[in-house]
């Protein structure tokens, strides 16, 4: 077995350092080096986006990105959204809009719409569509994850505008 | 049940009580699980289609210094050929353990043949290398039609045919061959002034939830085995288990975990009996998790089939006849969902005379499973493409036909029940009022198509009990795995009885030996029959109540009622108390109030949906878009609209995914060429577009609320509107399903 490598990164905000065996990806990382199991294994192949997180500002499946390429870098899930005692409004609308039923695909969905939100606050429904084509949902018809996704758009730019 | 009646919680949409585990990332998966001293388990698989095991040699893996325990088909108990009760369906137990760890045949590829725990999973994934096994490789046979062949290769040596209760004298790939008859079908086609008669093919399909299989298990030195898994059913998992292990079902609990998915995919077991084989020898607690390839080649997958379908009809549009021939690919093992086909093929009418012959086959293929409405997707697909050409041969409107033929109160199925109340003419009728029915739909390649469903639904035993809190609101613990929100739907049924909002009840979904047994979350059962069991235990819970107010008021208990949420004394005297107040207060008149019930209701009611879907097929590359989608759906009473409208919208999704894109893709030696995400193409958001929906309620007379299963006809009318569609928009008819461009291409002469 190859020797673990030392690894330096930011994960939500926090320095965290980790050894990691160089083969294990950053879904493993998190989940079973770090204990976060809010990224999800849907197919370790990069086609589902159950593992999505955003790696230095940019959407990634984690199950495909080698934990030691953290080294240095910023790493955002699912984990680092709500602040104490309130949801991040994409979380919120979620719910309120039950764009969910299993939910295992509800983390990915979640870290992928924020990512979609930073860089485009005012997407149209065919922007929304062609950004999380990478996620995949196999419960809800994607009509209600869309519309949550619109809604947030419009009331998280509501929020920034008051 | 017919009048309409006011309700306080259920018809509102409140947030599930189950949410913001899930958007934080906090709810536990099975894979999430972590326990001290855990051990990782791979199995290995069969790359054969079809072969003979001749030997196992596993000294190797053994001798590996990482790897704590290897299990074979050799570490099952010996397999009596006797039949196992799985409280749903009777299961040949030899078959079961085969398809855990194969014994002396592979029969599919995937099959798994060996298992070994390490300390880690690279380490174990690597180690199965070291696990020798020589086959002798045999003829696969991999589609129905060829293993109904009586020169087919055999996989089941001893296998005879099951033809209406006789057994055949030689072996053969047909397990069963059964017969439903109505009427006199020769009489019906005389009469008949059109017949139409075409035949079907539909591929294999996967349900193809998000979350791989996954089970961790612990065997105590005591005999106490532990098992935590994704399940759609932990009472299902145990029975298993323990028909597998020959072990008492005492001596299995099952901790079910959050379920990401299942759709009848998590109902059967697979690495259960073996993470336990394997922490038995272990001594530790071993994990077991399938890859994406390996949930595609070795669970699911629901069966490819032949229909042959044949209609008679007046020329003013009575239906007089109808005839069906499915024969349905079982996979490895007997046990396709052929019986349910037949049960729903032409369901959505009143058919005088009808003969329907079905047919159950082995193939080397993964054992089949259930799938969202299991075989009325595949009948369904056919008989209402052969209802669209009827209705263009008679000039008539396909909705009409519909209404004029459809099953209502009192008709008798072809195979044999009779309906009770039932929303079938109205879920057609609010198709045909609904606005996109009579939109323009302009330009080149651009077709509308309707059709119809039906799923029958199933009742079963659930199990709830409720303990109610001093500050006014009930804990309730319940055993169905909630898979799409059946927490709040259940919820919200007991809050209704007893006047307190939804957000006043806490559900917990238990483990096995917490609360009573509980059938699958599966059959379209769960808001209905757990539901109607959270509603009793809240009855139960009310009449407990009521005498403790009684006790308090120093009155006769029949002196109490309970009415708008209060506690009310009529016998004069001036008392009244809310639930919240009562329960506040129970310690001084007796302590805490539990309440319990356990239900098998029958009063299911079917469940019967008509879509309306407009497309545009591109002419040059086959491709189908979809333009616009409408579904409606006789819910019977919706407890939670937004739910209700999930189920529906995610039944079309996958419904689109079966008629266009999806199937298992073999090559001549039987080995699956699409088993990732990437090359079995599931619908993305971007194939689809707002999928709009309508919720008829005819209440269902066999339920207090009038609810009937909601989650599993959706699935069924998709195909057969895409291909109407598809007709309309270029005049071909599809009858292979999925209808994927280069099928399109070749039905419309261009390949």
């Amino acid at each position: 077995m190859p020797k673990k490598v030392h690894v330096q990164t930011t994960i939500n905000g926090e320095t965290v350092e980790f050894l990691c065996e160089p083969r294990q990806s950053l879904l493993e990382v998190l989940r079973d080096e770090l204990g976060m199991t809010g990224a999800k294994e849907g197919c370790n192949n990069g086609n589902c986006g159950a593992c999505s997180v955003i790696l230095d500002g940019r959407l990634v499946n984690s199950c495909i990105v080698l934990g030691v390429e953290t080294e240095g870098k910023t790493v955002e899930t699912v984990e680092g959204l709500a602040e104490p005692g309130k949801l991040h409004p994409i979380q919120e609308i979620f719910l309120e809009d039950a764009a969910l039923q299993c939910g295992i695909c509800t983390p990915g969905f979640i870290v992928a719409t924020k990512a979609l939100l930073d860089k485009n606050p005012n997407p149209t429904e065919y922007e929304v569509r062609y950004w999380l084509a990478g996620n995949l949902c196999r419960c809800t018809g994607y009509d209600k994850i869309v519309r949550a996704v619109l809604d947030s758009a419009q009331i998280m730019s509501s929020e920034v505008g008051a | 049940m017919s009048e309409k009646k006011e309700y306080k919680v259920i018809g509102t949409r409140p947030i599930r009580h189950d949410g913001v585990d899930k958007v934080t990332g906090r709810a536990l998966y099975g894979a999430d699980f972590q326990t001290t001293g855990l051990l990782h388990g791979k199995v290995l698989r069969s790359r054969h289609a079809h072969a003979r095991i001749k030997s196992i040699d596993t000294s190797r893996a053994e001798a590996h210094p990482d790897v704590k325990a290897v299990v074979t088909a050799a570490d099952l108990p010996t397999a009596a050929d006797k039949i196992a009760d799985l409280g749903e369906s009777a299961v040949n137990l030899k078959y079961l353990c085969d398809n855990i760890l194969a014994s002396d045949k592979a029969l599919y590829t995937g099959h798994a043949v060996a298992a070994l725990a390490a300390s880690d999973p690279h380490t174990a994934e690597e180690a199965l290398e070291l696990i020798d096994v020589e086959y002798e490789v045999l003829p696969p046979v991999l589609e129905v039609r060829e293993a109904m062949e009586d020169d087919a290769p055999l996989l089941h040596e001893n296998l005879k045919t099951d033809a209406m209760g006789e057994k055949s004298e030689e072996s053969s790939n047909v397990a069963s061959h059964f017969q439903h008859k109505k009427g006199d079908i020769d009489t019906g086609f005389a009469e008949a002034d059109v017949v139409i008669e075409h035949d079907f093919v539909t591929g294999t399909v996967h349900q193809g939830y998000i979350e791989p299989h996954n089970a961790t298990a612990l065997y105590n030195p005591d005999g106490q085995l532990t098992i935590w898994c994704s399940t759609q059913g932990a009472f299902a998992v145990r029975q298993q288990v323990s028909e597998i292990l020959q072990i008492p079902v005492s001596k299995v609990k099952v901790v079910p975990m959050e379920i990401g998915g299942g759709f009848g995919g998590k109902i059967s077991v697979y690495l259960e009996p073996v993470a336990a084989l394997l922490s038995k020898k272990s001594g530790r607690p071993v994990k077991v998790l399938m890859n994406r390839a390996e949930v595609f080649e070795a669970t699911g997958p629901t069966p490819a089939s032949y229909i042959r379908v044949k209609m008679g009809v007046t020329n003013d549009g009575r239906i007089t006849a109808a005839e069906g021939y499915l024969a349905f690919e079982a996979g490895a093992y007997p046990g396709s969902p052929v019986g349910a086909g037949a049960m729903c093929i032409f369901s959505p009418y009143n058919i005088p005379n009808g003969l329907i012959d079905g047919y159950d086959v082995v193939v080397n293929k993964p054992k089949s499973n259930a799938y969202r409405a299991p075989g009325a997707t595949n009948a369904e697909f056919a008989a209402e493409t052969v209802v669209d050409e009827i209705c263009e041969k008679l000039g008539m409107d396909p909705l009409e036909f519909r209404i004029l033929n459809g099953a209502e109160e009192g008709v008798s199925r072809i195979d044999g029940p009779v309906f009770p109340r039932i929303g079938c003419i109205e879920a057609t009728e609010a198709a045909k009022e609904h606005p996109h029915y009579e939109a323009p739909l302009e330009g080149e390649n651009r077709g509308r198509g309707v059709a119809s469903g039906f799923w029958f639904n199933v009742g079963l035993k659930s199990s709830v009990a409720i303990n109610v809190n001093p500050d006014g609101t009930i804990s309730l613990v319940e055993g169905s795995t909630d898979i799409g929100g059946t927490r709040a739907s259940i919820a919200m049924q007991a809050a209704e009885v007893l006047g307190i909002p939804a957000e006043s009840v806490y559900p917990t979904v238990v483990d096995t030996n917490s609360v009573g047994y509980t059938d699958v979350t599966g059959g379209s059962r769960t808001a209905f029959a757990t539901g109607y069991a959270a509603y009793e235990a809240a009855q139960d819970v009310k009449q407990q109540m009521t005498e403790r107010a009684a006790k308090l008021w120093e009155v006769d208990a029949a002196e109490v009622q309970f009415a708008d949420g209060d506690f009310v004394c009529v016998n004069g005297k001036d008392e009244r108390m809310s639930f919240k107040e009562l329960a506040a207060r129970l310690d001084e008149v007796g302590g805490p109030v539990t309440g319990r019930a356990s239900v098998d209701p029958t009063g299911v009611g079917g469940a019967f949906a008509t879509h309306i879907v407009d497309v545009e097929v591109d002419p040059d590359t086959g491709k189908v878009e979809i333009l616009r989608y409408t579904a409606t759906q006789d819910a019977g009473k919706a407890v939670h609209p937004s739910y209700v409208e999930g189920q529906m919208q995610g039944g079309v999704t996958q419904g689109i995914g079966w008629a266009l894109n999806e199937e298992y893709i073999y090559d001549k030696d039987g080995r699956m060429s699409n088993a990732s995400f990437l090359d079995y193409r599931m619908p993305t958001c971007l194939d689809l577009p707002m999928i709009d929906t309508v919720i008829v309620e005819v209440p269902n007379p066999g339920h207090p609320y009038g609810v009937r299963g909601v989650g599993e006809v959706p699935i069924v009318p998709p195909p057969a509107a895409i291909a109407n569609a598809i007709y309309r928009a270029i005049g071909v008819r599809m009858k292979e399903l999925p209808m994927s461009p280069g099928r399109i291409l070749k039905t419309m002469g261009k390949l």
